[in-house]
């Protein structure tokens, strides 16, 4: 079948995509992500997270400041904190600065993409793109695979 | 820890619901060693930790954890229904009970738990619950024997429940 320039089109994306790497920096800082992942969730009612290694190294220090995603309707990060007598609170992090050379862990028990309003539930072996928008206009859109609901980690 | 432990179970006096609608209280725990936790099934990160770190717990115990209840009580009795809490806990290990009643039961049960719990609002007219994250272990008779943290490594966590499961002594601590 001849293709239509449209079906060229996308699968000139299509390729494009396969070829780049999970993590790869879709503007101009330097921004390495690695190990990223979700959980399954049940329906929509409860909230998301994803959870990854975000690498500057780039030479100067940069702030995650925002995420976009298209199966959250209130994307943020969020930090989980547990105090000296055992009791644990989450609250919105902020900007998050990146030193230079520096790694920052969005780890179950600490900071954490907290996907608020899923607009649909999130299945395991599937995965979603996750965009994280930093202080100098720079966007890192990352491919984050959906592990079972009891996954502990980035290896299940 | 602050000095705050649980009293012992057969001092407590709270009621409330499993996840199969049956009715449990402080003696449904008595006469086996039990872990008891804190948490709610909207929060996304610690409590499905929590839960994730418990099943790998129980799997490393093998056969000695048959003998072990371990029950997870919801601090957001307003959304965790028994319903919700059959759903969620069917994700996680089998032996993992849940528990839920009224508002008033679960303030009462997180008392006698020496459990402190807030809730938080947040944007959008949604709330977010601060509570006590720790993994409480009591021996067969009911005393409570120690505590793991949030997120402790197993190599301190399983050895602790070790020690609850073969602790038939009646007072400990």
């Amino acid at each position: 079948m001849r293709k239509t320039p449209i079906m060229a089109k996308a699968a000139a994306l299509l390729a494009f995509f396969a070829m780049t790497p999970i993590g790869a920096n879709a503007g101009t800082s330097d921004i390495d992500v690695e190990n990223a992942w979700s959980r399954a969730s049940i329906g929509t009612a409860r909230p998301g997270v994803a959870y990854m290694d975000i690498r500057n190294a780039g030479d100067d220090p940069v702030s995650l400041v925002g995420l976009r995603t298209d199966v959250s309707g209130m994307p943020e990060i969020h930090r989980t904190s547990t105090d000296g007598s055992g009791v644990s609170s989450m609250a919105p992090a902020g900007d998050v600065m990146i030193g230079p050379g520096e790694v920052v862990a969005l780890e179950p028990g600490g900071l954490h993409a907290m996907l608020m309003r899923l607009q649909a539930p999130l299945r395991e072996g599937d995965s979603f793109a996750l965009q994280l928008l930093f202080s100098d206009g720079s966007e890192v859109t990352v491919m984050v695979p959906i592990l079972g609901i009891a996954a502990r980690g980035p290896n299940g | 820890m602050d000095g705050l432990r649980p009293i012992p179970l057969h001092s407590m006096s709270f009621r409330l619901t499993d996840h199969e609608g049956y009715d449990v209280d402080p003696e449904t725990l008595i006469g086996h060693p039990s872990m008891v936790f804190f948490g709610f099934t909207f929060c996304p990160d610690v409590c499905p930790t929590t839960l994730s770190d418990i099943s790998g717990w129980l799997d490393a115990l093998g056969p000695e954890a048959q003998a072990l209840n371990v029950v997870f009580i919801t601090i957001d009795p307003e959304r965790d229904t028994v319903e919700a809490m059959a759903e969620y806990v069917g994700y996680f290990h089998p032996a993992i009970r849940g528990w839920t009643g009224s508002v008033e039961q679960i303030s009462r049960a997180a008392e006698e738990f020496r459990v402190r719990w807030e809730k938080i609002p947040t944007e959008g007219g949604d709330y977010t619950m601060n509570h006590t994250a720790s993994v409480f272990l009591f021996n067969s008779a009911g005393r409570f024997v120690s505590a793991i943290d949030y997120h402790e490594p197993p190599e301190f966590a399983v050895p602790k429940i070790r020690r609850a499961l073969q602790d038939k002594k009646e007072g400990t601590k």
